[in-house]
């Protein structure tokens, strides 16, 4: 203890509490980064229909209605299609695990694969909806990253950030980040237009644009960080934060160091 | 030839002969000064030079980071110039960024990618030159904040203060043209909400927007123009205020903390040679190093992200940097009420007020700090020592209002990043702010003065009980008391050498007559003010009052605080 | 206790005693900071060597991952690293050479007054007067007034031929208010097209809750491309028409819309950024730059934030074939408010 007392103004010691300091906001970086979605295939057999809606029943019926017709709790789910049920189960957002300003990604899935399916295709079976992605335009493949990067600036950047880090909305709501997103998800998000989000079909943009999005993203996940650490893709507002607090400091360390008369 | 002019002509001579044992150079430096000495005569201004003495503080050094921060943005401009291409003709990108390929986008901002991604070390050049800046802007901020706290501005560096001022404005319009350059989609948003704001200035604003973009919004012009704003006019402009300020803190020679030996009349210090040399110039590589390890660490303005700029797409977390940051949160804090239409035309102050008069009027009110200080303390002397700041209260509290004032504009125009980071309302933050920019700064001012005149008392105590020795000594009677060491006479002169004038009496505003008349109007004013800056003081420790607590021991001194003297003086009211 | 003889403040005690450093007593210690300074030094040597053999070794686009970087370009990781070695080597053997080596007793500079003395203004103001005098300033008023007003007016030139060249302002009132959705009189109503793929739009393509960007059909004719966006750019969205408001607000969008489908101006009132951000559920729209909010179902009127004025309003409908056209431009100028905007 007296030893560390006595180290305490060694100017070594800026230095060191400085990498503490940059280790610590590494790490801190590293909680904020996206992690990579649970792989989930898709596999619907016919008589799925019936396991999905056992499923249905034990855990979706309290909040949208014993035939998915919808209560106060919860919407219909009447025409919403399979897609919808594969983003919001595979992704954890359902079953909703509190009521919220909006549902946010989950922790972990609830549902194994099969599960999932079964209940989506018990969905599916109420009324036609959208279906899940065909693997050809979730997987990216065939699309156009230079295309796919225009429409994603024009029809996404703008709730989900250029960068694809996310942003806000009105009154706490949010769009979340698509960073390491998985394609198939990507791709039924924007089929259903789940919360707030709107509804971009295959009528507003085509299979070729919307492979082409997915495209765009993984092959932007895909580069490099070119300059280095990137502060979380938050643009200037981080840029700002690292210049004020780790700039400053070491300046002022420095400084502080020239200005000390020498042991 | 008169006697006296015979002394004076010996004197020379023998001058010139005392200066002879120099003789002729032999080494090679040795001939290329004497060289340059026979066709400059400099070697009479060095000797004064070298020999000038600067303290020794870290606080001084702020403005040799801003100093060196604006050299090295001068120096990698220079390299990104050979480079970058300030045109917003078209292309078709053919550079190694893949997700880019193909696109169309203006030439400026396919140079920049080629910096980025096709000129080996043009990326290094660029982040160091956009760190640099940041670095520029933050430094000279809290430079001038270590002026304004210690009082550095007073008589007769208020001219400096001044060119100080102009210095952080330019600073900030020259960096809103630097990152607008790339035409980048942030960057474009950017310009397109400048073309807003100019939009806003009643009565001429159409046209000014029409003239500097050379018609319609975006046009062709824009980047070409703020090109040679940003690499020639504003930098020229900078580069000679900072030489006159440079100058002028020669000829006022640096002012330092008070201290022992330590006086209105010296600079106590190190000499520009070899200290000082070795010092500054090494920290200019100090300056250079630290900005070049950021650089190859951390991405600034990954503009490949944000794609060209093109006026229907926008992204989430559209900001400036951050030095135009408050004026962008006092655009999101102005409620949109503040638009009128009078006589059918149309008055948009929620825009005008934040965007275009805020900035002047902010640094207006800086530059003339020191002028309204001046007049309200009506003090008239030449001020080298600086003043800690605990001890001009008022002055403290009114910056720290100020900067906190800043610091909620600032926070304003990141409230969609807190909203999404804080998991917050981006509506409540925003109401929030607009609350807090009024309420804040007050509760700053006062909470701050409150810690300084606090600060001034436990400097008192110190003085007149000594310092906690840490020895607890137990008495006869069972009783315990630390003992307090006494102040050296270096420590105390620290703590007591300061000033606490008392405020200016207030008159009746009226003259002898009891005529009021405007100068004793003018007068009642002053003497208000002053009693605002004045009328909470704590008063220096005098030999007198030293005594006296000695002679009440040391520890019954703190036990009957009655018996000792009275700490804080408020203001009598006449 | 009486305070006589003491004096009324304190007295400055003078400079403190000198204390020394080690190196300035145990030569050993002076050696090891030398070695330390040249070692320094060494090392921004190896620093800029690092730096010209990276240069040309390194490939542009090898690789590397870094903790707490990821994956990133190798070049630029060595070259910034062996360049802040090279100059921190230098800034740190300097620093420390100054202070361990280099003698650490404070000098005293004595200050003088800075205002001239009164001599020294005097003469200045009489050399003043004898120029003046000798000028015969004060003899030939007609000089002093012809002179001080040509001094005047010399830049005035320069200004105007600045001011003058860069731009035209004359059209700037009259082009603010056109946008390449006008139709000429008798014209053909423009259909609305995808922004980035240029393609019509059929009234029965738009789903409930869905929205699309939209550019006019004309801007494939456009020879200002960006400039014609920056005020063509439309958001087009679908709603229940129930979901309108039940007053004259809801009824105008609605009925200047198609089966419940209605097109704003994309350009913020406040200060012209897109306002793109459409909430399907709530139908709000959010400007993503000083989040200004408009209620799409009251005709998107502002209900948050710094924007005074609601979205222009596109009125659309359909052709012959099914695409949504617009038959006229916008009914008022759109973006960012001016001063003669309703002139």
């Amino acid at each position: 203890m007296n030893a560390l007392a006595a180290r305490r103004r060694h100017p070594a010691a800026i230095a060191l509490l400085l990498v503490l300091g940059l280790a610590l906001v590494g790490a801190a970086y590293s909680l904020f980064a996206p992690k990579p979605a649970q792989a989930a295939a898709t596999a619907v057999s016919a008589d799925a229909i019936n396991e999905g809606r056992q499923l249905f029943l034990s855990n979706c019926a309290s909040c949208h209605g014993l035939s998915a017709e919808g209560t106060k709790s919860g919407p219909t789910l009447i025409g919403v299609g399979a897609a919808s049920v594969d983003f919001q189960v595979g992704t954890g957002r359902m079953p909703l695990s509190a009521p919220n300003v909006q549902a946010p990604r989950g922790e972990r899935v609830m549902y194994d694969e099969k599960q999932i399916a079964a209940m989506a295709a018990y969905v599916a079976s109420l009324a036609p909806g959208p279906a899940i992605p065909d693997e050809k335009v979730s997987s990216g493949e065939g699309g156009d990253a230079a295309l796919g990067g225009e429409l994603f600036r024009v029809n996404c950047a703008m709730c989900h950030n250029v960068s694809g880090a996310g942003g806000a909305l009105t009154r706490g709501k949010y769009a979340p980040p698509v960073q390491g997103v998985e394609g198939k998800y990507i791709v039924e998000a924007m089929l259903t237009g789940p919360q707030s989000m709107p509804v971009f079909d295959d009528k507003n943009i085509n299979e070729e644009g919307k492979a082409s999005i997915v495209n765009y993203l993984k092959t932007f996940e895909s580069q490099p960080n070119v300059g280095g650490m990137n502060l979380g893709n938050l643009g200037p507002v981080s840029e700002g934060l690292f210049i004020w607090i780790f700039g400053l400091a070491l300046m002022i360390g420095t400084a502080f160091w020239l200005g000390q008369k020498a042991a | 030839m008169s006697t006296a002019a015979s002394a004076r002509a010996a004197d020379l001579r023998a001058g010139d002969a005392k200066a002879a044992p120099l003789g002729a150079p032999k080494t090679a430096a040795g001939k290329v000064a004497v060289w340059a000495d026979e066709r400059t005569g400099i070697a009479k201004g060095a000797s004064v030079m070298l020999k000038k003495v600067f303290p020794d503080h870290w606080s001084f050094m702020l403005g040799e980071v801003a100093m060196y921060s604006m050299i090295i943005c001068l120096l990698t401009g220079v390299f990104l110039t050979f480079w970058f291409v300030p045109s917003m003709g078209e292309v078709a990108y053919q550079g190694s960024y893949l997700p880019l390929k193909g696109i169309t986008m203006s030439e400026a901002y396919s140079s920049t990618l080629a910096i980025s991604f096709d000129v080996r070390g043009g990326l290094l050049i660029r982040q160091i030159h956009h760190w640099a800046a940041l670095m520029f802007v933050v430094s000279l901020s809290v430079h001038m904040f270590r002026v304004f706290f210690t009082g550095a501005f007073r008589k007769p560096r208020e001219i400096n203060w001044v060119i100080g001022t102009i210095l952080s404005m330019l600073a900030l319009i020259e960096g809103f043209a630097g990152y607008s350059l790339p035409d980048d989609l942030l960057s474009g948003t950017g310009i397109r909400a400048a073309e807003g704001f100019m939009r806003s200035i009643p009565i001429v604003g159409s046209w000014v927007s029409y003239i500097v973009f050379g018609g319609a919004f975006p046009g062709e012009a824009i980047i070409p123009r703020l090109y040679s704003v940003h690499i020639l006019l504003l930098p020229a402009i900078l580069v000679g205020l900072f030489a006159a300020h440079l100058i002028l803190v020669m000829v006022h020679k640096h002012t330092q903390y008070p201290g022992p030996g330590r006086t209105e009349n010296n600079v106590v210090g190190f000499p520009l040679m070899p200290v000082y040399t070795a010092k500054a110039g090494g920290f200019f590589f100090l300056v250079f190093g630290l900005l070049t390890l950021i650089s190859a660490l951390v991405t600034i303005n990954p503009i490949w992200a944000y794609g060209p700029y093109d006026p229907s797409p926008v992204t989430a977390g559209s900001q400036p940097d951050w030095y135009m940051g408050f004026a962008d949160g006092a655009l999101r804090l102005l409620p949109g009420a503040l638009e009128f239409e009078i006589f059918g035309f149309t008055l948009s102050l929620n825009v005008f007020l934040g965007a275009i008069l805020l900035i002047p009027v902010m640094y207006t009110i800086t530059g003339a700090y020191p002028f309204i200080e001046r007049w309200v303390t009506g003090d008239n002397r030449e001020h080298h020592l600086l003043d800690r700041p605990r001890n001009a209260p008022t002055r403290t509290a009114l910056g720290v209002a100020a900067i906190t004032a800043y610091i909620i504009l600032f926070l304003a125009a990141g409230n969609d990043i807190m909203a999404i980071r804080l998991q917050m309302s981006i509506n409540d933050i925003t109401e929030a702010l607009r609350v807090l920019f009024f309420v804040a700064p007050v509760l700053a001012f006062w909470v701050t003065k409150r810690i300084c005149l606090s600060l001034q008392r436990h400097d008192r105590d110190t003085v007149l009980h000594g310092r906690e020795s840490g020895t607890l000594v137990r008495t006869a009677e069972g009783k315990y008391y630390e003992v307090h060491e006494d102040l050296d006479p270096y420590t105390r002169w620290k703590l007591v050498s300061f000033e606490s004038p008392a405020p200016i009496a207030i008159g009746s505003g009226k003259d002898a007559n009891g005529v009021s008349s405007k100068a004793a109007k003018k007068e009642r004013r002053r003497a208000k003010l002053s009693r605002f800056y004045f009328k909470d003081r704590v008063e220096p420790v005098t030999p007198a009052e030293l005594a006296a607590a000695h002679h009440h021991g040391e520890h019954e001194a703190i036990e009957a605080p009655s018996a000792a003297p009275q700490a804080v003086k408020r203001a009598k009211q006449d | 206790m009486s305070d006589k003889g003491l004096p009324a403040t304190f007295e400055n005690p003078g400079l403190p005693p000198h204390i020394h450093r080690a190196a300035d007593d145990d030569p050993r210690a002076a050696k090891r900071a030398e070695r330390q300074v040249a070692a320094l030094f060494t090392l921004s040597i190896i620093g800029t060597l690092g730096f010209i053999v990276s240069y040309f070794a390194v490939p542009n686009d090898t690789t590397v991952f870094i903790p707490f970087i990821g994956k990133t370009i190798l070049l630029n990781i060595l070259l910034g690293v062996t360049l802040a070695v090279s100059l921190l080597g230098i800034g740190f053997g300097a620093v420390h050479w100054a202070k361990t080596l280099m003698s650490d007793e404070e000098v005293i500079e004595e200050r003088h007054p800075i205002a001239s003395s009164d001599e020294d203004r005097a003469k200045a103001v009489g050399i003043l007067n004898a120029g003046a005098e000798q000028a015969q300033l004060k003899r030939r008023p007609i000089l002093k007034a012809t002179g001080a007003t040509a001094m005047g007016l010399f830049a005035l030139p320069l200004g105007v031929q600045l001011a003058g060249s860069m731009g035209n302002p004359t059209k700037a009132l009259e082009e603010s208010k056109e946008t390449i959705w006008d139709v000429p009189e008798g014209g053909k109503p423009i259909r609305l097209v995808r922004d980035v793929e240029r393609t019509p739009i059929k009234a029965s393509d738009v789903a409930i809750g869905s929205v699309f960007h939209i550019l006019p059909e004309t801007i494939k004719d456009s020879k200002h491309v960006l400039a014609d966006k920056a005020k063509a750019a439309v958001l087009l969205m679908r709603l229940h028409p129930s979901s309108f408001a039940n007053d004259s607000l809801g009824e105008k969008a609605k009925s200047w819309g198609y089966e419940g489908i209605v097109a704003y101006s994309k350009i913020c009132t406040h200060v012209g950024c897109p306002v793109g951000l459409y909430e399907q559920q709530t139908h709000h729209l959010l400007c993503p730059c000083h989040q200004s909010t408009f209620d799409v179902t009251r005709d998107c009127n502002v209900i948050f934030g710094p924007a005074k004025r609601a979205l222009p309003q596109l009125k659309i409908t359909v052709d012959d074939e099914g695409y949504l056209v617009a038959p006229q431009g916008f009914a008022e100028p759109v973006g960012p408010s001016y001063w003669e905007r309703k002139k």
